[in-house]
Formats: structure tokens, C-alpha cells, sequence
């Protein structure tokens, strides 16, 4: 039962890397191209071409916006600054901003994407070992295959969180803007958690914890298969026990730091739990798809029918979850309708319409509708399918999570961000594909094995 | 009833029913009906029932539902007495939408999941006062009562069906075995 990274896939995913390496070349390029000096120029130029007479009354509409409530550079100081200088003035220093932000944006969305993938799949995981789940060991080796990327993939997206506050403009994070902070009584109060240094030495101490789990989880699965005890299922089980306590924590407090305060203002009880939930619809999905495509290969004949029906209930039942959530954080802001909350939604109402409720229809409905019946589970394509608009669907989920804060209205999804995917995609699939190559497919020395083998629904 | 005579065939464990099933359609014997005093996973299948269609009811109960709520909160807060709802006195349905959702979803719920019991009483044949089916009361506690229809093979079928680990066989005709 062994697999061996193809080099046709290898191949792929490194002209995946390329393409996006030269896509987000190409972004950080563009995005200079406007500059200081040639800034009026490119918004008298963007007027003309809006050829309505309100083009003008629209950009000033939402600059004064974002301005006054929400986002990027919604700070008091600076609007006292800005009136010094002249109105006009802050507008063209306010888009050149968001400007420059977005291939940033774009590479960190992508880059949080797949981490969370990894890392919704390592909690999955951990929660197999933990609840003793006698389904799922067949698919150990898959699901390990995964959590490989959870270091890279989480490496990443704190350097690039980090880069854009020290190498970059603060082109992410207002909150690393001394400038900012400065005229800004609300990040003050909140500058002894939302400081650059214990940023990095909170999220050394996320990504450690994640990387020693998965680390000695995969330890341990392997040497139960030589192993005649169950002494290393015991102390996975420990070990996954205890992991998911830390993780429960840390993972609310990462989605803090690595998503929320990029509108430093504004805050949600829940973002934790949603975060969570849209990174947990993600990890099963690629659990099942890749499982599928490995199937189809002829490698994992130990997975039957039963088991993608039991992922495919569970990316159901998580969408409809993620979906409870979302509305859970959105009706009570909207009936409270408290301006320094319900700027967040008015801004992703108002200026991301299609993304905001296209999201809803692909990670909801879709999956609704589509995996409602219980055949539909079982039909590899189908599942696929669906599994493909989950993950988009989640996608564009983190894209209206990050994009509102950074570029405010002039998000698109083009070269930037399409490069970015490629980038990351073919970095995750590179990284989980080696790791599946280098042990079993089947984990045979789970106690369990022989009930998973023999599941069926 | 089709068959007059038929075959009470009694066993005291789910897995030695379930093989017995097996063996009994494999002989191409029609089982009119199987007594358990719980689910048996995978009997419906051993014994070639069609899928149960309760799900599809369901679905449709649950479409009535969530239309009964939208009209239903349409005209209570919208037409018949306009309300402001949190300070938001837009007196459109839509504009007032997100307010009507946990409406929406538990009258869904509450529709399938009340009509989708009563269906399957119905469908079931059950419903108050009717004198019970069930030919043996043991089935309630800890017996399995098979019941195979009769066609003059009467040893052939019972030698079957005590090979099969039958505890007790039984030969009842239907029609005298009026309660």
C-alpha cells in the first residue's frame, strides 16, 4: 500500500509555484506602479472612465466611510491629520494605501486558506484519537498526509503577518503602525495585547504547539504499526486528548491575531468558533477528496463507500454548522445594529455584495441542497463537486474576512490573488503529497483497524 | 391477508436472526413480516425491503414549514399590524428578514419533524385504540419472531428454519388467530 508522489503531480504543482510566484511578482509590481506622484493622475483617470457624473459623489461616499467608521485607516488621528493637510489630499494617500495593500492581502488570504486546511484536518484528527473513533483509522495516513503542511503553511502566514509590519507599509495590520496608534485612543487601550512582540511570541506559541502535536501524533501512528502493545495508541490518545485543549484556545486567540485585528476596532465574541467552524467544513473536505483521488488511483481499497459517506455527512452537517455560526455573529450585530459593530457588515453589504452573500449561497445552500440526500454521498464525483464549491465557498470566506480592512473597495479577485492560490496550492499539494509517500496508506497497527476496515453504514 | 397459515418462527438473538434471514431468502421463502423488540441494523436490507421514502416526506414537510413561517411572520408583523422591529421600521419583509430566521428554521424543524412521527404512524398502521399486531408478546422483551408464509411446505420450511437456530416454531392460522 504505498504511494509514491507521481511526477506528473510533482511536475504540476511546481508549475503550480511558478505561476504563482510570477503572479504575485507581477501584483507587487502593479501595485507600485502607482505611486505618490502619479496618484491624482490615476484617480482622475479611474473617474473618467466610471463615465457617470456620480463617480465622484461614490469614491468620496466611501472614502468618507471607511473613513469614519470601519477599517484600514479608520482612526481618529489620522482624520485630524488628514483635515490639516486637505481633504483631498488624505483621499489620494488613503487609496494609494489600498493600493499597495492588496497584493499583500491577496498572498496572505491564500496563505491562511491552506494553513487552515491543514490545521482544521490536524483537529479532526486529534478529535479520531481522542473519542477512540473506531470509522475513521483507515483514513490516519491521509489525514496525516495533510497535517504536514500545518508548519509550513502556518510559518508562512505568521511571516508574511509580520513582513508586511516590518519589511512592508503596515499593509495589513493598522494596529503595527506606530503613526496609527498614536492617534488612535481605541488601539492604545488594546497596545499591550496588540503589540508586535508578543504577536510573534504568540504565534511562536501557536505554531509550536500545533507542530509538536502533529509531530509526535505521527511519532507515535507510525511506531504502533511495528509496534505488539497498544502502548503508542495510548499515548496518542493522551497526547490528543491534551492537544485539543490547547487547541481550542489557541485557536480562538490565532483568529484574533491573525484575522480579527486587522479591523483593530471592531471585535465578536464568536469569531473563534467561526473561524473554527469554516477551517473544520475545509479539512474534511480535502480529507474526502483527496481520499477519493487516491481511491481512484487504486491505492486505498481499505476505504469503502461508508467511509466517504460519513465525510461527505460531515461536510454537511459542518457547512450547516459554519452556517449557524455566521448568522449567530451577523443577526445579533444587525438587530443591534451599535454603529461600532454594524460598520463591519455595512461595509461588507455596501462594497463586497457578491462575495458577502455569494459565499452564503455556495457554503450553504450549495451543500445543502446538494448533500441532503443520503445517495448523493456516496457518488465519488458528487462529492467532489461539491467539495469543490465548499472550498471556494471558504475561500472567499477568508477573502471577506481580510480584503474589507485592507483594500477597502477595490478588492477584485485577479491576478493577485489567483496567484497567490496557485502559489500555496501547489506548495500544499507538493508538501501533503511527499508526506503521503513516505509511510503506508494503511495504518495497520491501530487496534481499531480491523472495525474500520469492516464499517459500513 | 394473503396466507392463511403461517410460520412463528422465534430467536433470542439479533445476529442469529439476521443469518436466519439470509438463509431464508436465499431459499427463496417469502418473510411477511419480522418482530423485534428493537432496530436491527441492516434487517430492512437482509429482508429486501424498498427504501423507506419517510426522508423525501420529510423534506416536503419541511418546504411547508418554512413557507407556513414567511407568510405567517409576513402578515403578523409586516401587513396586519406593521411593527418596528429593533428599531428598524422599514415595513418590508426582506429589509426585516434576518429577524424572522429562527422562525423560519424551528417551524421547519417543527413541521418535518412532528408530520414526519405522524406518517410514519400512519404508514405504519398505527394509531390509538387499534388492537395490537403483534402476534407474541415476548417480541417486546428479549425474542425475534420471524413470520413466514405457509404454501404447503410446512416440514420443509420448519426443518429450514430450525436449522437456522430457531428457539421454537410455531404454526398459527391467521385467520382462526383472531384476538
Amino acid at each position: 500500500m504505498e504511494y509514491k508522489i507521481s511526477n506528473r503531480l510533482k511536475m504540476s504543482a511546481i508549475v503550480l509555484i511558478v505561476l504563482g510566484l510570477l503572479g504575485v511578482g507581477y501584483g507587487f509590481m502593479d501595485s507600485h506602479k502607482v505611486n505618490e506622484d502619479n496618484i491624482s493622475e490615476y484617480l482622475a483617470n479611474e473617474a473618467h472612465h466610471g463615465d457617470h457624473g456620480t463617480a465622484d459623489a461614490h469614491v468620496e461616499d466611501a472614502h468618507s466611510d471607511s473613513h469614519a467608521e470601519s477599517t484600514s485607516h479608520a482612526t481618529e488621528g489620522h482624520e485630524d491629520e488628514a483635515h490639516d493637510g486637505g481633504h483631498e489630499m488624505s483621499h489620494e494617500e488613503h487609496v494609494l494605501h489600498q493600493i499597495h495593500n492588496r497584493p499583500w492581502a491577496a498572498l496572505y488570504v491564500a496563505a491562511f486558506f491552506f494553513f487552515m486546511i491543514a490545521l482544521g484536518v490536524l483537529a479532526f484528527y486529534a478529535i479520531q484519537y481522542a473519542a477512540q473513533a473506531g470509522w475513521s483509522p483507515v483514513l490516519f495516513r491521509v489525514m496525516e498526509g495533510i497535517t504536514a503542511y500545518v508548519l509550513p503553511g502556518a510559518v508562512i502566514v505568521l511571516l508574511i503577518a509580520v513582513a508586511s509590519g516590518t519589511i512592508g507599509h503596515y499593509n495589513l495590520f493598522v494596529w503595527m503602525d506606530p503613526d496609527v496608534v498614536e492617534h488612535d485612543k481605541l488601539i492604545q487601550g488594546k497596545s499591550s495585547y496588540l503589540n508586535l512582540t508578543s504577536f510573534i511570541i504568540r504565534g511562536v506559541i501557536f505554531i509550536s504547539g500545533y507542530a509538536l502535536y502533529r509531530h509526535f501524533s505521527r511519532k507515535f501512528s507510525l511506531a504502533q504499526d511495528k509496534a505488539d502493545d497498544n502502548k503508542n495508541f495510548k499515548r496518542n490518545f493522551r497526547i490528543s486528548a491534551a492537544f485539543l485543549v490547547f487547541y481550542i484556545y489557541t485557536e480562538s486567540m490565532m483568529s484574533w491575531d491573525w484575522i480579527m485585528s486587522v479591523d483593530p476596532h471592531w471585535f465578536s465574541t464568536l469569531f473563534g468558533w467561526y473561524v473554527f467552524a469554516s477551517m473544520f467544513v475545509s479539512g474534511i473536505t480535502v480529507i474526502a477528496m483527496i481520499s477519493i483521488y487516491l481511491k481512484s488511483k487504486g491505492l486505498l481499497e481499505f476505504v469503502n463507500d461508508s467511509h466517504i459517506h460519513d465525510l461527505a455527512k460531515f461536510m454537511f452537517g459542518i457547512s450547516i454548522f459554519w452556517t449557524y455560526l455566521w448568522f449567530s455573529q451577523f443577526m445579533l450585530i444587525w438587530y443591534s445594529n451599535i454603529p461600532e459593530e454594524v460598520t463591519y457588515f455595512v461595509t461588507r453589504i455596501e462594497d463586497y455584495k457578491l462575495p458577502f452573500f455569494g459565499m452564503l449561497a455556495m457554503n450553504f445552500i450549495f451543500p445543502l441542497l446538494l448533500l441532503m440526500n443520503s445517495d448523493y454521498k456516496r457518488i465519488n464525483w458528487f462529492v467532489i463537486m461539491a467539495g469543490i464549491v465548499i472550498l471556494c465557498g471558504h475561500y472567499i470566506d477568508v477573502f471577506n474576512m481580510i480584503m474589507p480592512a485592507t483594500v477597502g473597495d477595490r478588492w477584485f479577485i485577479g491576478i493577485p490573488e489567483i496567484g497567490s492560490i496557485l502559489l500555496f496550492g501547489g506548495l500544499f499539494l507538493l508538501i501533503v503529497f511527499t508526506a503521503l509517500g513516505k509511510a503506508p496508506l494503511l495504518a495497520k497497527g491501530n487496534p481499531f483497524i480491523k472495525e474500520s476496515e469492516h464499517f459500513h453504514y | 391477508m394473503e396466507a392463511s397459515k403461517v410460520i412463528h418462527a422465534i430467536y433470542t438473538d439479533d445476529d442469529v436472526l439476521m443469518s436466519a434471514v439470509k438463509k431464508v431468502k436465499a431459499e427463496k421463502h417469502h418473510i411477511e413480516e419480522i418482530y423485534t423488540p428493537f432496530p436491527v441494523h441492516g434487517l430492512d436490507k437482509a429482508m429486501g425491503l424498498a427504501p423507506t421514502r419517510i426522508a423525501i416526506t420529510s423534506f416536503m414537510y419541511g418546504c411547508v414549514g418554512l413557507t407556513v413561517a414567511i407568510v405567517m411572520m409576513n402578515f403578523i408583523m409586516i401587513k396586519d399590524w406593521p411593527q418596528d422591529i429593533g428599531g428598524k421600521p422599514s415595513f418590508s419583509y426582506l429589509e426585516n428578514m434576518p429577524a424572522f430566521v429562527p422562525i423560519m428554521f424551528e417551524l421547519t424543524v417543527f413541521f418535518a419533524a412532528h408530520l414526519m412521527v405522524i406518517t410514519f404512524y400512519l404508514r405504519s398502521r398505527m394509531w390509538p385504540f387499534k388492537k395490537a399486531e403483534n402476534p407474541d408478546p415476548r417480541t417486546t422483551d428479549d425474542h425475534f419472531l420471524m413470520e413466514v408464509a405457509v404454501h404447503g411446505n410446512e416440514s420443509e420450511l420448519t426443518s429450514l428454519l430450525k436449522n437456522t437456530g430457531a428457539v421454537e416454531i410455531n404454526i398459527v392460522d391467521k385467520e382462526e388467530d383472531a384476538h
